[in-house]
């Protein structure tokens, strides 16, 4: 997949979402528009419940709006059936999540290679890919170990080389330093640099923290379910 | 196969549970292959039963005996290939109760051409034929009392004393093979002209008879014609096929098949709501992470497929091991072989078995392996935050 002629990766265009609690209807999105250009690493800040994680759920295609339009590199994700959307996810994006979602029983290095079991990778290309990928966020060495025994930091470092292996067009990281101390979250912040300036990966990252939005090249601040240049007073 | 390692480090998850799962569905399997087994012990003669052959019995009860001159009569009625009689003897081994097995005075010839299925040398047949004392035991009775051609066996009997009050004394000069897997071979068979002259009593008089009827699809007619020849004389008889008359038999004891249906189905219900449980659990522990592989990419089938794969995993290594160790008890003979002469587990109880297997692992992850299909990832990830 490629970006459209002007440089636009993301496009989201009047989408709205709505749960429904019982009889209850709460918008979590009103109205909402965003582009995000290929290359870009973009935080989106917002408080709890202003729908952050529901965006990027959205762009991710793993749900689905009440109304409008999600576009990546021209393709409407959000008319995407089930079963293309699954095989796009596979092949366009990668997650990386606040609290890592390893699987605990498989070493870091299975863990990487789960996006690549989707592929018609033979399995000396699969090692390859995993090797490569491990070795991006530096964590090569503790390939055989298990999540439990890898800190924190180096756990989200398995996490992101998993959503890198398959060279994805877009990075979704849901406040990827949520959990981690200052010092390991920088690291990953840094990491998540490198991605963005070294291999031009697009990053969409949500996060509460400041610190982490001054790593990336535009912050926007979402609140009451619409999108702003400014922070929320 | 690429997922398997995927599939077998969820087995690993709870080892404990796991085993005990394993070790609930292993015990359920072996039960099955040792039931199937003793079934087929209960039931061989039903199933070895010639379809061509007719058991012709007093028709009061099996006890009473019949006059050996109703071979002759039998034998001209039309249909009748041949007959032959039986007597049960109750022979004792070396005078201990529990060395006792079916032995029969028979006239050999009668006995061998009647039933091929017993496969007995020539030369170990004329042997027979010319040793008024000879006597023909089958191989897993020779086996048992590690007999050899040639040996002395002396028999005492509490329904036919030997005159003078002697033991029954025999030599040993041929041990027949059975041509098909369930066939008896645990019998014992002696001349009976040696026996009727030996005997205190009961000169003259057999225990019953088998009759081969020429045309299978007649029996019933020539059975009937049978009966109706000794009709209103002293010994009336009872004809019937010996698949019927060995049914018969063996419902003396009840409904071997009822039975086990019965026991079967009670430990498959249960073992079928232990491994569904065990499913079920594993995939709510696992919500998030079936959200994350969602996201990933995995398909809703795939991840249908992949715990589905996990249960009939379980139910494989349980199942399997559990009829692969009921074959390997059972291979190694009868281990009351008075009681149960025919004991093996047959292939093609070996066989429904595997499905079974097949349909535990389906049955009990079917609902957990939909419930994960079914898994929104964006629930099932907002769990995690």
């Amino acid at each position: 997949m490629n970006e459209q002629s002007d440089g636009r990766l993301v496009e989201v265009n009047g989408v709205e979402k709505v749960f429904h609690r019982g009889s209850e209807e709460i918008h979590v999105l009103r109205d909402l528009n965003l582009t995000v250009a290929s290359g870009e690493f973009l935080a989106l800040m917002g408080p709890s419940g202003s729908g952050k994680s529901t965006l990027l759920n959205l762009i991710g295609g793993l749900d689905r709006p009440s109304k409008g339009k999600v576009s990546i590199a021209g393709e409407r994700v959000d008319e995407l059936p089930d079963r293309r959307l699954a095989d796009w996810r596979a092949r366009h994006i990668g997650f990386v999540f606040q609290l890592y979602n390893l699987l605990p029983v498989l070493t870091a290095e299975r863990n990487v290679e789960l996006p690549l079991l989707l592929t018609h990778l033979s399995r000396a290309e699969r090692k390859k890919h995993v090797e490569t990928a491990l070795g991006m966020v530096g964590l090569a060495p503790r390939a055989r170990h298990y999540p439990r025994t890898l800190s924190g930091g180096e756990q989200q470092r398995v996490g992101i080389a998993r959503a890198i292996v398959t060279d994805p067009t877009l990075l979704l990281c849901d406040e990827p330093t949520g959990d981690l101390d200052r010092k390991s979250g920088d690291e990953i912040l840094s990491l998540l640099q490198a991605l963005n300036k070294e291999q031009g990966k697009t990053i969409i990252m949500v996060t509460h923290d400041p610190h982490a939005s001054a790593r990336a090249t535009r912050t926007l601040y979402l609140d009451k379910g619409q999108l702003s240049t400014e922070p929320v007073k | 196969m690429k997922f398997f390692h995927l599939i077998w480090s969820n087995l690993k998850r709870r080892k404990l549970r796991t085993m005990l799962t394993l070790l609930s569905v292993f015990v359920a399997f072996l039960l099955y292959g040792l039931l199937c087994t003793i079934k087929e012990a209960f039931t061989a003669g039903v199933t070895m039963a010639g379809a061509d052959r007719l058991i012709v019995r007093h028709k009061v009860s099996l006890i009473m005996n019949l006059p050996v001159t109703y071979q002759a009569r039998m034998e001209r009625i039309p249909g009748v290939a041949a007959a032959m009689h039986w007597t049960w003897f109750n022979g004792i081994y070396q005078n201990e109760p529990k060395n006792f097995f079916g032995s029969f005075p028979v006239e050999p010839a009668a006995l061998l051409a009647m039933y091929p299925e017993y496969l007995l040398p020539e030369s170990q047949k004329q042997a027979w034929l010319k040793t008024r004392i000879g006597a023909m035991a089958g191989r897993t009775l020779a086996d048992r009392f590690k007999w050899k051609i040639g040996d002395r066996v002396q028999l005492t009997s509490p329904i036919w004393p030997r005159k003078g009050d002697q033991p029954w004394e025999f030599e040993l000069v041929g041990i027949y093979e059975g041509a098909k897997k369930g066939t008896d071979t645990s019998g014992f068979f002696f001349r009976y002209d040696y026996f009727d002259e030996a005997r205190v009593y009961g000169e003259g008089l057999v225990g019953w008879y088998v009759a081969r009827v020429t045309d299978p699809e007649r029996a019933a007619e020539v059975a009937k014609a049978i009966d109706a020849e000794f009709a209103n004389s002293p010994y009336e008889t009872k004809a019937e096929p010996e698949g019927a008359f060995a049914q018969g038999f063996v419902q003396q004891i009840g409904s071997i098949g009822t039975i086990l249906i019965a026991i079967l189905t009670a430990v498959f219900f249960t073992i079928l709501l232990v491994a569904g449980n065990t499913m079920a659990q594993a995939v709510r522990e696992r919500t998030e992470e079936l959200g994350v592989l969602k996201a990933m990419g995995f398909t809703n089938g795939l991840v249908l497929v992949l715990v589905l794969a996990e249960s009939c995993l379980i139910a494989a290594a349980g199942g399997l091991t559990g009829l692969g160790t009921a074959w390997l008890v059972t291979v190694g003979g009868s281990p009351v072989p008075a009681i149960l002469p025919v004991f093996y587990l047959p292939p093609e109880a070996l066989m429904v078995g595997a499905g079974f297997v097949g349909l535990l692992g389906v049955l009990a992850g079917i609902l957990p392996a939909v419930q994960a299909m079914r898994l929104r990832i964006a629930e099932a990830l907002r769990r995690t935050a």
